[in-house]
C-alpha cells in the first residue's frame, strides 16, 4: 500500500513542477543555489529618529536582524555566476539589468582588471543584487536596517550625535575609486560590520521607498503630481547631510541601474 | 523476515524508477516556441490574485495589450485621478476589441485590499467590462512589480500610503512601451501609443 503512495506522490510532484518550468521562464525559475561562507552579525532591534521628510519627525522601529558583515565581493559574485549563467552579462535579461550591467568585467567570468577578487562588487542591478541573495538564503536588508546598522561608529550603537562621527562619514564620501580596494581594511563598526561608507553605495531591497523628485528648487510645483502624499525631503540638520545623500541616491535610482561605485550586501530574518 | 523486508524494498525501488520513467514520457514539457523577449514582463513568476480571487501569473496575459497603474482602494488623493485618467483613455479609445486590451490596476497595498475590496473598486468606478482586471500579490511581488514600473512607493501609515502617478503600457508580448509620469488629464499621447499597438 505504501509505495503505491508514494508514487502517486511522484507522479504528482514532478508533474507539477514540469508545467512550471514550461510555464514560466527560465530566468527567475533556474535559482541554483549557493554556499557563502560570508559571516553575518546580529543586530539587536531597536529604534531610531528618521533622517528626513516625513521621517524626520517618526520613530524607526527596527526588529533584531543579521547583516553580512561587509560588502559582496567579486569573487563571491562570481561564485553565484558559475551556478547561475543566466546572470552573467552576456546572458542577463533586459528586464533586470541595464547595459552597463557589469560592464567592467573582462568577460562573463573574470573580474575588472582594476578590481580584485576581494573587491566588492558593483555595476550591478537590485535584481541581481535580489537574486544573489535568494541564491544564498538570504535577502536584501531594508532601508531601516541599513540605516540603523550605520548607525554605529567603532565604539558605540549610535554615534550619531558625535560631530566626529558625521566628519568621518562626509569625508569617507569624497574617497574616489574606493571600490577598486579590498573589503575589510578598515576597523569595522561595534557591531563587526566592515565598509559600511566610503566604499561603495549599497542597495537596499526596498530602495523605491524613498521619494525624492528632480531638483526640488526648480519642479517642487510638480511634486504632488508626481507622487501622491509626497513629502519634500529636508535635512533636519547638517548631521543628516550625510543622511540626505545616501536618500538621494536611492531617489534617482531604478531597479534596473548598474552603477561603478554601487554594490551590496545581504541580511537574514532571526 | 529478512527477506521479505529486502523484497518489499525493491519493489519499492523499482516502482520509483518507473515512476521517474513514466514521468519522462507522459510529462515531457511542452515546447514552447515563443522566444520570450529580454524585456518582457511575463519573465516575471511572481503570483497574482483577482478581483475575482483567481490565481494567476503575468504571463497569463500574453496576447493582450496593458494599461497598468499601481494604486490601493483606500487612496482617497490621488488614486482616484489616476483611475479617472484610465477611464478617460478607455473612452478615448472608442472603438476597440475588449478581447485585445487589458486595464489593469495593481495593488499597493496587497494586505487590505482583498479581493473583495478590488472587486468593488471596479464596480464603483463602472469598470465592467472583462477589459478591467484589478490584480495583487504579495509584498515581494509587489516590491519587484513596482520596480519593473519603476513606480516608488511607501507606507506612511497602515491605510496610508505614498506612492509615484505613473500609468504604464505594455505591448502584447509585455515589452514596456510607453510611460505617463504624473497626474495630467490630457491623455492624448497615451492613446496614440496604445493605437499604435493594437
Amino acid at each position: 500500500m505504501k509505495p503505491f503512495a508514494l508514487t502517486f506522490l511522484f507522479i504528482l510532484t514532478s508533474c507539477y513542477q514540469n508545467k512550471s518550468l514550461s510555464d514560466a521562464p527560465k530566468e527567475t525559475e533556474n535559482l541554483e543555489f549557493i554556499v557563502s561562507k560570508k559571516e553575518m552579525k546580529k543586530i539587536e532591534g531597536g529604534s531610531y529618529l528618521g533622517f528626513i521628510g516625513k521621517d524626520s519627525t517618526r520613530i524607526v522601529e527596527v526588529k533584531s536582524f543579521y547583516i553580512d558583515d561587509s560588502p559582496i565581493t567579486n569573487a563571491e559574485f562570481l561564485d553565484f555566476l558559475r551556478e547561475n549563467p543566466q546572470w552573467t552579462k552576456s546572458k542577463v535579461t533586459q528586464l533586470y539589468a541595464d547595459e552597463s550591467y557589469l560592464h567592467n568585467w573582462v568577460s562573463d567570468y573574470e573580474i575588472p582588471k582594476e578590481a580584485k577578487p576581494n573587491s566588492p562588487v558593483t555595476n550591478v542591478s537590485w535584481f541581481a543584487a535580489k537574486a544573489y541573495a535568494e541564491s544564498v538564503g538570504k535577502r536584501l536588508p531594508t532601508v531601516e536596517e541599513w540605516e540603523f546598522s550605520a548607525l554605529a561608529d567603532e565604539v558605540s550603537k549610535d554615534a550619531s550625535e558625535k560631530p566626529e562621527f558625521t566628519a568621518y562619514i562626509l569625508n569617507a564620501y569624497q574617497n574616489k575609486k574606493a571600490y577598486n580596494a579590498e573589503i575589510k581594511q578598515e576597523k569595522p563598526n561595534f557591531y563587526g560590520l566592515y565598509n559600511m561608507y566610503g566604499m561603495v553605495w549599497e542597495w537596499t531591497e526596498d530602495f523605491n521607498s524613498v521619494m525624492i523628485s528632480g531638483e526640488s528648487r526648480n519642479d517642487s510645483s510638480t511634486n504632488e503630481n508626481l507622487f501622491c502624499a509626497g513629502a519634500s525631503a529636508t535635512t533636519t540638520d547638517l548631521k543628516n547631510y550625510a543622511a540626505f545623500m545616501r536618500y538621494a541616491m536611492r531617489g534617482s535610482l531604478k531597479a534596473n541601474y548598474t552603477v561603478n561605485n554601487l554594490g551590496f550586501r545581504c541580511a537574514k530574518d532571526l | 523476515m529478512q527477506k521479505i523486508y529486502k523484497t518489499e524494498k525493491m519493489k519499492t525501488n523499482l516502482i520509483i524508477l518507473l515512476t521517474i520513467l513514466i514521468n519522462f514520457v507522459s510529462c515531457n514539457p511542452k515546447e514552447s516556441n515563443t522566444e520570450m523577449d529580454s524585456a518582457s514582463i511575463f519573465q516575471l513568476n511572481s503570483d497574482w490574485e483577482t478581483q475575482d480571487s483567481k490565481q494567476i501569473k503575468l504571463s497569463e496575459l500574453k496576447g493582450k495589450t496593458m494599461v497598468m497603474a499601481m494604486i490601493y482602494t483606500s487612496c482617497k488623493t490621488a488614486c482616484p485621478r489616476l483611475t479617472a485618467e484610465m477611464n478617460q483613455i478607455e473612452q478615448e479609445l472608442g472603438d476597440y476589441d475588449p478581447e485585445k486590451v487589458r486595464f489593469v490596476l495593481v495593488s499597493i497595498d496587497p494586505e487590505v485590499d482583498t479581493p473583495e475590496k478590488m472587486s468593488a473598486y471596479l464596480k464603483t468606478n463602472k469598470f465592467d467590462g472583462k477589459q478591467w482586471m484589478f490584480l495583487r500579490s504579495n509584498d515581494a511581488g509587489t516590491r519587484e512589480f513596482a520596480n519593473v514600473l519603476s513606480v516608488k512607493y511607501k507606507e506612511i501609515s497602515p491605510i496610508d500610503f505614498s506612492h509615484s502617478n505613473i500609468l504604464s503600457v505594455f505591448s502584447e508580448n509585455g515589452v514596456l512601451a510607453y510611460q505617463k509620469e504624473g497626474l495630467n488629464p490630457d491623455v492624448s499621447d497615451i492613446v496614440n501609443e496604445i493605437n499604435k499597438l493594437l
